[in-house]
C-alpha cells in the first residue's frame, strides 16, 4: 500500500511514540501538588521549553490545546472577542483558509455580527497583500485580528506571513496564522514571523492525534472558549493531557532538527513524482505555486475525471491519496481553494492531493505512478457527473 | 465479478451486499448521497438519504468488510426525481419517484458510472430475482416483491444488475442480518418519500407549486361540494383529507374522480364512479421479448397493488389493457407493469406510464357482475 495523505495525518515518529507509552505509565495530574503532580507538571513545563525553543518561542507563550482545529478557534475567536470594542468588528481572512478557520470566521459573523473581509489570492493560491495593505491604511481601527494560513493544506502554497504581519504591525493588529501544515516542514521563526499568534497540530508532523498548540504572544489577550481549572494561562481550562504533550514536543523537536534534509529529500521525490505523472497523464495540471510550496505538496487536476472516481480506483489499486478536504456526510464539494484560485467548478473536482511524508519512499511514488493511468482512462470514461 | 453494492444504510442493501460478498464477487459499496443537505431528508430510520443512513451504511460495510465510499448524485436526483415529482403533480398525474429514482439514478446514473469505473455490476436489496432467462421476476415473498418499482429497466440494464435477496422472505433477511452481526437487522423499514423530511407529501407539493383556492365539485351534479387550496395535492381514488363539511346524499363515501390542474378543478364522486376496465400508457419499456397484437397477461396498477388479469394490445405507440375485472382509483403517471406467468413465477414482460383510465362501459357490465364486483 503506498499511502500519499501525509497532509491529512502523518504515522507517528517512534520517538514520539516511545515518548507517549512513557509518559502514559505514570501516574499525575499536571495541577496537583504533591509529587505526583510535580513529576507530570515538570513533563509539561519542558515540553513547553522544548516547542518554544525549536519554534523560537518563549515558554509562556505555549498554550496546549486538544487539537489544531481548538488553536485555530481559540486565536480567532478569542483575540476577536478580546479586541472588540465600538467601531472595531472586523475579522480579516483569506479565501484559502481550512475549514477551522474558515468557520470559525463565519461563525463570527452569522453569530456575533462582525464583519468579515476575505482576502483574494492570485492563480497559485498566494494572499494578495496590496488587499490587505489598501484595507489597513483606510480602515486599521475597524480591525479586531487578521488571520492568514503559513502554508495551504490543500495546493501548499506558502503564504507571505512576514509581510502581512509586518503591514499589521504597522497598524497595530493582531495576526493570526494557521501554521499546521507548515512546522516541521518549512521553516518556522514564531519571533522572526511578526504572528501573535501561530497554531500547530500535532499529527500532522509526527505527533499523536488529539495534540495542538496555540502559540500566544504574551502582550495579546484571547477570551477562552473553554472555562474550568485555569490551566494554560487561564486561556484554555482542561487536565493537561501529559502524555500527548511529550510526544507533541518530541516530534516538534525531531521534524524541526530534520526539517531542512527532510525538506529536500521530500521536495526531490515530490519534483520526481510531478514529472513522472506528466510524463504518464500529459493534460495533468501542476495547480499551486512551483517554487513556494510546501515540500511534500503535489496537486494536481486530471482535466475530465472525478476526483472521487481517481481516488475510489486508486484505493482499489493500493494508492492512497485526497481530492481536497473530506466533508463530514462524505458527499465532495468543489474545493474553495480552487475556486479561490479561479478554476472553473468542474476543474475544481477534477483534482487529487498526494502529499508525502516522513515514512515515503521512492516505492511509493513507483506505485502511483503505475496505478494512475489506468486510473485517469476510467475516470474518463465515467466523466463528470 | 465486480460489483458495487448500492447500500442505503438499511437492512436489505446490506444483507444483498453481504451474499454477493459471499458469492464470491468482489464487492464494493457505495451510499448514494441524494440530498445537498442531507438535514432536509428523513432522519432516523426512517428513510434512505441521512446522515444517519449514510452512516448506517458505512458500518455495514465495515462489518461485512469491503470498501466504502459516497457518490453525490444529489443534482441528478433532484433533477430527475424531485423535479420530474413536482412537474407530475403540477400536471394532474401521480408520479412514482422510487420507480424514477430506479430508472434514473440507481440502473442509470450509477450503473453507467460504475461500469466506465470498471464494474461488472451493481447489486441492490430490492426483492426481485433475476431468471437464468434473464428476466425480472417477481420475488418469493410476495408482500414485499418490488419487481413493480424494477419494471422500468432495460434489458441491458437488467443484464447489469443483481438482486440477492429475491428468493428470501424478508424475516428471513432480519434474521440472516442478525446473525452476521449487522446493526440494521432491527432498522424499521422504510416506507414513505425519502426527499420530503415529515412524510406530508401535501405540504412538500404547496411549498413548491404555491396554494390556490379551488372548488370540489361533485362530478355527478356539478355541485359545488368544498373547497381546496391546490389541486395537485390531490391523487385519483384518494378518499381523506378531502375535507367535505356534508356528507353525500347517499351517506357513502366521496373520492377524488379527476383533477384538472389547468382550471385548479377536482372533480369527487362515488367509489362506482372510479370503476375502469381501459388503460392507456405511453411508451412502453419491454424486458422481455418485445411482442406485437394482442395477448393475454396479467397486469399491475401500482406498487403492491392488485393484480389483474387483461387483455394487452400494443398500438399507437402505446400499451392498451383491457381489464377482466374492474379497477378502481387508477391514476395517471404510475407505471403499468404486465406480467407474463410461466412455470418459473411471474416474469416482467413489459411497463408503461399510465395515459388514461377509461370508466367501465355498458358493455361490460355483465363480464363486471360476473367477476363478483
Amino acid at each position: 500500500m503506498a499511502y500519499l495523505d501525509h497532509a491529512a495525518t502523518t504515522p507517528m515518529l517512534p520517538q514520539a511514540l516511545d515518548a507517549y507509552v512513557r509518559t502514559a505509565r505514570s501516574l499525575g495530574n499536571a495541577s496537583s501538588l504533591h509529587g505526583s503532580g510535580r513529576t507530570a507538571r515538570r513533563t509539561v513545563e519542558e515540553a513547553r521549553e522544548r516547542i518554544a525553543e525549536a519554534l523560537a518561542a518563549k515558554p509562556g507563550e505555549v498554550i496546549f490545546t486538544g487539537s489544531g482545529t481548538e488553536a485555530d478557534n481559540l486565536a480567532v475567536k478569542g483575540i476577536h472577542w478580546a479586541r472588540r470594542a465600538d467601531g472595531r468588528n472586523r475579522v480579516v481572512t483569506t479565501a484559502i483558509e481550512h475549514h477551522a478557520v474558515a468557520d470559525a470566521v463565519a461563525w463570527l459573523g452569522d453569530h456575533e455580527k462582525a464583519d468579515v473581509t476575505e482576502l483574494p489570492v492570485d492563480e497559485v493560491g498566494r494572499v494578495d497583500t496590496a488587499v490587505l495593505a489598501e484595507l489597513l491604511d483606510e480602515r486599521a481601527a475597524e480591525l479586531t485580528v487578521i488571520t492568514c494560513m503559513w502554508a495551504n493544506n490543500e495546493v501548499g502554497t506558502l503564504q507571505p506571513i512576514a509581510e502581512i504581519a509586518a503591514l499589521a504591525a504597522a497598524h497595530g493588529v493582531p495576526v493570526h496564522t494557521d501554521a499546521i501544515q507548515a512546522v516541521g516542514h518549512v521553516p518556522v521563526d514564531f519571533a522572526a514571523s511578526g504572528a501573535a499568534a501561530l497554531t500547530l497540530s500535532g499529527h500532522k508532523l509526527g505527533g499523536p492525534t488529539g495534540t495542538g498548540a496555540l502559540l500566544l504572544r504574551r502582550d495579546v489577550t484571547a477570551v477562552p472558549l473553554l472555562h474550568g481549572g485555569g490551566q494554560e494561562r487561564e486561556i484554555r481550562s482542561g487536565t493537561l493531557d501529559v502524555p500527548g504533550i511529550a510526544a507533541l514536543a518530541e516530534a516538534v523537536v525531531h521534524a524541526v532538527a530534520t526539517q531542512r534534509t527532510e525538506a529536500q529529500r521530500l521536495a526531490r521525490l515530490r519534483d520526481d513524482l510531478v514529472a513522472r505523472i506528466r510524463r504518464a497523464v500529459p493534460d495533468a495540471v501542476y495547480n499551486g505555486d512551483p517554487e513556494h510550496r510546501l515540500p511534500g505538496n503535489a496537486h494536481l487536476s486530471f482535466p475530465g475525471c472525478e476526483g472521487d472516481a481517481l481516488l475510489m480506483l486508486l484505493d482499489a489499486a493500493g494508492v492512497e491519496c485526497a481530492t481536497g478536504s473530506a466533508c463530514s456526510a462524505g458527499i465532495a464539494q468543489p474545493s474553495h481553494v480552487l475556486l479561490a484560485m479561479g478554476a472553473d467548478p468542474d476543474d475544481a473536482r477534477s483534482s487529487l492531493r498526494f502529499t508525502l511524508g516522513w515514512p515515503t519512499t521512492e516505492a511509493d511514488v513507483d506505485a502511483l505512478v503505475a496505478a494512475l493511468p489506468e486510473a485517469v482512462r476510467r475516470a474518463k470514461t465515467a466523466g463528470l457527473s | 465479478m465486480r460489483v458495487l453494492a448500492a447500500m442505503s444504510g438499511g437492512v436489505d442493501s446490506a444483507v444483498a451486499a453481504a451474499r454477493a460478498v459471499e458469492a464470491g464477487h468482489d464487492v464494493t459499496g457505495v451510499h448514494l448521497a441524494l440530498s445537498k443537505n442531507p438535514q432536509t431528508y428523513r432522519t432516523g430510520a426512517r428513510g434512505c438519504c441521512t446522515i444517519e443512513d449514510s452512516r448506517d451504511a458505512r458500518r455495514a460495510a465495515d462489518v461485512i468488510g469491503i470498501p466504502f465510499y459516497v457518490w453525490d448524485m444529489a443534482e441528478r436526483f433532484h433533477e430527475d426525481v424531485v423535479e420530474d415529482f413536482y412537474s407530475e403533480y403540477a400536471a394532474g398525474r401521480t408520479p412514482n419517484p422510487c420507480l424514477r429514482c430506479n430508472e434514473k439514478i440507481k440502473f442509470a446514473a450509477v450503473l453507467d458510472r460504475a461500469m466506465a469505473l470498471g464494474f461488472d455490476a451493481v447489486a441492490t436489496g430490492h426483492y426481485a430475482r433475476k431468471g437464468e432467462d434473464g428476466l425480472l421476476r417477481r420475488a418469493v415473498d410476495p408482500g414485499k416483491d418490488q419487481s413493480y418499482v424494477l419494471a422500468v429497466l432495460t434489458p441491458a440494464q437488467l443484464a447489469h444488475s443483481m438482486f440477492p435477496l429475491g428468493d428470501t422472505p424478508k424475516d428471513q433477511v432480519r434474521a440472516e442480518a442478525e446473525a452476521r452481526g449487522l446493526a440494521v437487522a432491527r432498522k424499521p423499514d422504510s416506507h414513505d418519500i425519502c426527499f420530503i423530511a415529515d412524510g406530508d407529501t401535501a405540504g412538500f407539493l404547496k411549498n413548491r407549486l404555491g396554494s390556490a383556492t379551488g372548488d370540489i365539485i361533485d362530478q355527478a351534479t356539478g355541485e359545488v361540494l368544498g373547497s381546496h387550496d391546490g389541486a395537485h395535492q390531490f391523487t385519483v381514488g384518494q378518499r381523506h383529507g378531502l375535507g367535505l363539511k356534508r356528507p353525500a346524499a347517499d351517506g357513502r363515501p366521496r373520492y377524488v374522480l379527476s383533477i384538472t390542474p389547468v382550471d385548479n378543478r377536482v372533480e369527487v364522486g362515488p367509489r362506482e364512479a372510479l370503476r375502469v376496465d381501459r388503460i392507456r400508457t405511453g411508451r412502453p419499456v419491454w424486458l422481455a421479448a418485445e411482442r406485437t397484437g394482442s395477448f393475454e397477461a396479467e397486469i399491475q396498477l401500482r406498487a403492491h397493488g392488485e393484480v389483474y388479469p387483461a387483455t394487452v394490445t400494443v398500438e399507437d405507440g402505446g400499451l392498451s389493457a383491457r381489464l377482466h375485472k374492474p379497477a378502481f382509483g387508477v391514476a395517471a403517471g404510475q407505471a403499468l407493469v404486465v406480467y407474463d406467468t410461466d412455470a418459473d413465477g411471474d416474469a416482467v414482460l413489459a411497463s408503461g406510464t399510465i395515459d388514461t383510465a377509461l370508466r367501465a362501459t355498458e358493455g361490460t357490465a355483465e363480464s363486471l357482475e360476473a367477476a363478483g364486483v
